[in-house]
């Protein structure tokens, strides 16, 4: 009775599915791959899948985490991979201007450069969704026009290669025998669970993309909040740029970030947030965008040819998409009305719905 | 004069939703030529009838004749096709088309598939001259204010299926609440429609929650209440009074021991003073005062501005005119923060859709109002919150008593409380509460009401909306009564002032 | 209560009409049209007074822009028709390189006639529209991520049939390709008649059928639309199957303009064609718009792209941010328009 109990709550933590589709996803290949799970020391840097899967996923991370918070308001970020772009582009080429590219205060000041424009970015997308009332998806779509643009004025169209040591460390370095990029991510995620579950930031976004009106109703100060959260993604935009342009040591002003908005919409949405807006879950997403790099990863491993990685991204849109409409549920899993988790018009007992699916829990 | 057969004759309805009986065994009947209203309070059963009606919603028992012919409807467009159209408060129309193809969308007149639109043009035109409207068919409708859109909904509705004849398609018209944000020459303008409708054979069933609006423009009348038929009559045989008392009827006292609570005399100094606050389409520019410690009860029916008068108070709907002074500081009351900066507490009577977050948990949503009014910076610390969450989950008894569990799952009356909770923690000096007992279990609504009692014996103000009129009696120092959109007295509770008085200044709209 | 003093019969009656009018002249919905033809205008003319000297003032550079831009002119249509009704189609640029790749595999490595595979690749194009219609529909899944699955969808075919650029040497293709329709003043090839003749069918399917009105209708109240009775799941995803028709025509016309199949073309195209629609003066909300205007949008967008050819100086990037700033003053304007339309 006690492990089914247990059973029961370990599979209805908001984080099961999504680290059973992970965990599926990395056993997948040690059939194809023995030592899939070994790491192994070399010059005193850690190498191997696992590591790999990180460091090639980093700026996927950053960008998920902070459209995380995007999405949580009910919102929607489509500038980011320009962001990335123009960060990476505005930070390669001050840094290319410089004689000695190895200075460390130059390149410290090319890269507080570059993020104060994806910060800007992010306020011109706050103030467009905030203040003037512009749905998300469309105001954002100005700077995911421009912005490839600006980034390519800044580079002026061309690949801008820097060879700076101080600068490589951020995206290619490594720091303690692992990749530097980890020790990043660990640090904008602690950041960013510091700032929305340490102060209250996390409570008032969930509760403004819960309920909008409730919320206005109770003083909450949504404007400010939503601006500060388009900042904070651009933010986590900008310094994934940092962490492409670096560890390629190249500004491209066309392709760096290309489509990682998308990505970062699927690992947030593989994560448990929803689409709607409301409850989040930062760490749900870590594991969402460590999904879609091992899905890449494993597409190569097991000698399916790499090209076919997008036709299985779109399969996984498709189904976690099903999976979290709660008519597809009621079509499918048989008539339990159509009452989703988030409509929840009567009161009942909650346990029942999720036993004929199961999988429903990928949506939370 | 001979009674004419029913063009609409239902029978015996009966709805069923789980755990509720909306409808049981209802019997309506509507003559051709005449308005018909249906009254009633919150869940008498007047849009679950309509929605009957309309074919929104499927029978779960009864019949519903049409012609003389038994009808069963499965879908609104089905019951359009037999003569039964329905315009209701939004205008359910597209704004950004045209008059005439908001009339004929769906039927145009086409030739070889293609759309003739001087043709379309004319015959709406010839539609709305022909009900006695002065409208461009050729303007897009967003180009009219809603009360003309109102009239479009109508002549659509009423031109369906039969487009050349010289009657109408429709047989029967409901009208579901179209006067309520219309100025009183639209009303003038939309009532001359509907009595040229009536003398041309279709029959209208009216709903309004104003009075006047029933009294000037209906010919009979069918009341509800809890779902059963309390009476059909001529509007002319029945007074005021009489239909109110028909409407609200005598709920059994359920909560005697709160009766005899005594009324404290020695309210203190005027806390909250508004004057002349008003809102077009909302309510009546209005004076009022509540001091401290004083519970002000609402009174008024279903849609007379009682809500509304509590949503300026909270700045929840910004004023047109006049100004509000808490604690002898004016509030510009531009939004709900300076509202509630200035101490001022609303309960909404839409715990869904206004007032919980369902997604996060009893905690979350008790301390949301706290916490806004700290900022984000400033979390409440831990055990501080919970020791107050606790504290409140304990005091209002809130079931389960569980902190973590997620608010959209409780019952109605847990919910209401853990919206109380959320309020008292920010220990308001005026709290509103709109219907805070609306479709909770008994229990539940004698420990609000009493909780109402102490608050207000420790200091605080408290402005209390309820449709049972026992209810705010029992309870207030002091009573407003509404009516039509407009505070129209302001009675001191005492021995003398009973129901029935309440009852007779709703009915008369006039002080004493 | 209004403090009308006039009689209450005369006052709703005699002064809507006039009101009427007047609100008609500021909100009048071909407003954002007519600003976009007369900044075609104002771009064209001050392209004539500047680069007399090289030769812009040929009729053939106005119609070259029809040459150049008639793939995006009917993406552009397809998306017209999915934004009117409120929803958006992110797969138009994958759905118009998976056509490429489509075409010139079957063609070149399988052999097929032209013939056979055009009405093949326009199937497989609507087919595609309509399955993400119907989920849409069905399952009640924003359009945004249904699209966003079909961009992943046919960008990975492409590269399923192959990773390599696919270039079409069949004779048909280079004759068609090569066919040139003269006006007298100058000529207009193949690719820009048949999208000036998408334009016209979409403006007539638009206007004067039933189905085009239903596509208004739903966009501005899908509410409304529903409680009026019009079928509006059917109307969706006959939307949707449209724009995948539309974005399958794009794709053959893109291929028979670069004579190639590349699993890279027309990325982002999805983008264009939106932003020709919203330039255009379509709102992206939904249920006002024209298709005249998207052809203003894709003149004004190619005329970017021509301007910049003649400056010279100016490197392509320049096309990106003015397309990104124009986009950013029509939604800024169809912003203030909409909440005045409102009050």
């Amino acid at each position: 009775m006690t492990t089914i109990s247990r059973w029961r709550a370990l599979t209805h933590h908001h984080l099961f599915w999504p680290v059973a589709v992970l965990i599926a996803l990395l056993l997948v290949n040690v059939p194809f791959t023995p030592d899939f799970f070994s790491i192994n020391m070399t010059d005193g840097h850690l190498y191997g899948s696992l590591v790999s899967i990180v460091l090639f996923g980093s700026p996927l991370i950053l960008v998920a985490v902070g459209m995380t918070l995007v999405i949580a308001t009910g919102g929607i970020d489509l500038s980011v991979g320009a962001v990335v772009a123009i960060t990476g582009a505005l930070t390669c080429s001050y840094i290319s201007d410089q004689a000695d590219q190895n200075t460390l205060s130059a390149v410290f000041l090319a890269m507080g450069i570059g993020l104060v424009a994806a910060v800007v970015c992010g306020l011109w997308n706050g103030f467009l969704v905030a203040r003037m009332g512009i749905q998300p998806i469309i105001a954002t779509l100005i700077i995911m026009v421009a912005g490839r643009g600006v980034a390519q004025l800044i580079t002026d169209g061309q690949i801008i290669t820097v060879n700076s040591e101080p600068y490589k460390l951020i995206g290619g370095g490594y720091w303690l025998t692992l990749p530097f990029s980890v020790f990043v991510v660990a640090a904008v995620v602690a950041v960013t669970v510091a700032l929305t579950r340490r102060t209250a930031l996390g409570l008032l976004v969930e509760s403004v993309g819960g309920n909008a009106e409730a919320s206005r109703l109770v003083g909450i100060r949504s404007t400010r909040i939503k601006i500060m959260v388009y900042m904070f993604c651009a933010l986590c935009a900008g310094i994934a740029g940092l962490m492409i342009s670096s560890n390629t040591s190249a500004a491209d002003g066309n392709n760096a970030g290309l489509w990682i908005e998308l990505d970062a919409i699927l690992a947030v949405v593989i994560g448990g947030t929803s689409l709607l807006g409301g409850r989040f879950s930062i760490g749900g997403t870590v594991v969402g965008a460590l999904v879609i790099q091992t899905l890449t990863t494993t597409i190569y491993t097991i000698g399916v040819p790499t090209q076919t990685n997008l036709v299985f991204k779109a399969a996984v849109v498709i189904v976690v998409c099903l999976l979290q409409s709660p008519k597809f549920r009621a079509k499918v899993f048989g008539a339990k009305g159509p009452q989703g988790p988030r409509q929840g018009a009567a009161p009942v007992e909650p346990a029942p719905a999720a036993d004929a699916a199961p999988k429903m829990e990928v949506s939370r | 004069m001979a009674e004419p057969q029913p063009v609409l004759e239902m029978t015996g309805i009966v709805k069923e939703f789980p755990g509720v009986r909306a409808l049981s065994g209802v019997d309506f009947r509507l003559f051709p030529g005449e308005i018909h209203a249906l009254m009633g309070e919150n869940g008498a059963g007047k849009s679950t009838l309509i929605k009957v009606l309309t074919g929104v919603y499927s029978l779960d028992g009864g019949t519903i004749t049409l012609d003389g012919e038994s009808v069963r409807f499965g879908s609104p467009l089905q019951a359009q096709q037999a003569g039964i159209s329905t315009v209701y408060q939004e205008v359910n129309l597209c704004p950004n088309l045209s008059v005439a193809e908001n009339i004929f969308i769906g039927r145009e007149p086409t030739r070889a598939g293609r759309i003739q639109w001087k043709r379309m043009r004319k015959e709406a035109a010839e539609l709305v001259d022909r009900l006695g409207l002065d409208i461009d068919v050729a303007a897009p409708l967003s180009s009219y204010p809603l009360a003309v859109q109102q009239l479009v909904a109508i002549v659509r509705s009423v031109g369906t299926g039969d487009r050349d004849g010289a009657g109408f398609g429709t047989k029967v018209l409901v009208l579901d609440e179209p006067t309520s944000s219309l100025d009183r020459d639209e009303v003038l303008e939309l009532f001359r429609l509907m009595r040229q409708l009536r003398d041309e054979g279709v029959a209208i069933l009216f709903v309004s929650h104003f009075l006047d609006q029933i009294y000037e423009v209906c010919d009979r009348m069918t009341v509800l209440r809890n779902g059963t038929l309390v009476g059909e009559h001529l509007v002319r045989d029945l007074d005021q009074v009489g239909l109110i008392e028909l409407m609200i009827g005598k709920a059994l006292d359920q909560l005697e021991e709160l009766h005899e609570h005594q009324m404290r005399s020695d309210v203190g100094e005027t806390l909250v003073k508004a004057e002349g606050l008003g809102r077009t389409g909302g309510i009546a520019p209005f004076d009022l005062e509540i001091n401290k410690g004083e519970v002000l009860g609402l009174a008024g029916l279903l849609g007379s501005g009682r809500t509304e008068l509590a949503r300026l108070l909270f700045g929840a709907d910004q004023p047109d005119s006049g100004k509000v002074t808490i604690g002898g500081k004016q509030v510009s009351m531009s939004a709900p923060n300076d509202a509630i900066a200035a101490g001022v507490a609303f309960c909404s009577e839409n715990r869904k859709s206004e007032g919980l977050v369902p997604d996060l948990t009893v905690r979350e949503n008790i301390i949301l109002a706290l916490q806004a009014a700290r900022g984000w910076t400033r979390p409440i610390p831990a055990s501080q919150r919970d020791e107050l969450v606790a504290a409140y989950i304990k005091a209002l008894d809130i079931r389960p008593a569980d902190p973590e569990a997620r608010v959209g799952r409780l019952s109605g009356g847990n919910q209401q409380k853990v919206l109380l909770a959320r309020w008292l923690i920010t220990q308001p000096k005026l709290l509103i509460l709109d219907e805070p007992t609306r479709g909770i279990d008994i229990g539940a609504k004698t420990e609000i009401q009493k909780l109402v009692v102490s608050l207000s014996e420790d200091g605080m103000s408290v402005l209390y909306i309820a449709a049972e009129l026992e209810e705010v009696l029992r309870l207030s120092h002091t009573i407003g009564v509404l009516r039509d959109r407009r505070l129209v007295a302001r009675l001191t509770n005492g021995p003398e002032i009973t129901t029935s008085k309440i009852l007779e200044t709703i009915a008369s709209g006039e002080h004493q | 209560m209004s403090a009308t003093t006039q009689t209450p019969k005369a006052a709703p009656r005699g002064s809507t009409a006039s009101r009427a009018r007047a609100t008609r002249l500021l909100g009048d919905r071909r407003l954002p049209v007519l600003v976009t033809a007369a900044l075609f205008i104002a771009m064209y003319v001050g392209g004539l007074s500047r680069y007399q000297n090289y030769g812009f003032a040929e009729p053939q550079v106005f119609l070259n822009l029809f040459i150049d831009n008639g793939y995006l002119l009917v993406a552009a249509i397809g998306a017209t028709f999915v934004i009117m009704s409120g929803g958006i189609d992110l797969s138009v640029g994958s759905m118009i390189g998976f056509t490429t790749m489509f075409t010139a595999w079957l063609v070149e490595r399988q052999g097929l006639p032209l013939l056979l595979v055009v009405p093949l690749a326009l199937a497989v194009g609507a087919f595609g529209g309509f399955l993400m219609g119907y989920v849409i529909h069905n399952f009640e899944i924003q359009p945004f991520i249904v699209t966003l699955a079909g961009l992943f969808l046919f960008r990975g075919l492409c590269l399923v049939i192959s990773k390599e650029s696919i270039s079409i040497n069949d004779a048909s293709v280079g004759t068609l390709a090569q066919t040139r329709v003269s006006l007298g003043v100058g000529d207009l090839s193949i690719g820009a008649v048949v999208a000036l003749v998408v334009l016209a069918v979409a403006f007539y399917v638009l206007h004067y059928t039933r189905f085009g009105r239903r596509v208004y209708a739903i966009g501005g109240n899908e509410q409304s639309a529903l409680l009026m009775g019009l079928p509006l799941g059917g109307t969706k995803i006959a939307v949707y199957t449209v724009s995948g028709f539309c974005s399958a025509l794009a794709g053959l016309l893109f291929m028979l303009y670069i004579q190639s199949g590349d699993p890279l073309h027309a990325v982002g195209m999805e983008l264009d064609a939106i932003a020709a629609v919203v330039i255009g003066g379509t709102l992206l909300t939904g249920g006002s718009g024209y298709v005249l205007g998207t052809l203003f949008g894709v003149l004004v967008l190619g005329l970017i792209k021509s301007v910049i050819t003649f400056e010279g100086t100016l490197s392509s990037w320049w096309t990106k941010i003015a397309t990104g700033v124009l986009l950013c003053a029509f939604i800024l304007v169809q912003r203030t328009m909409t909440s005045r339309r409102k009050t």
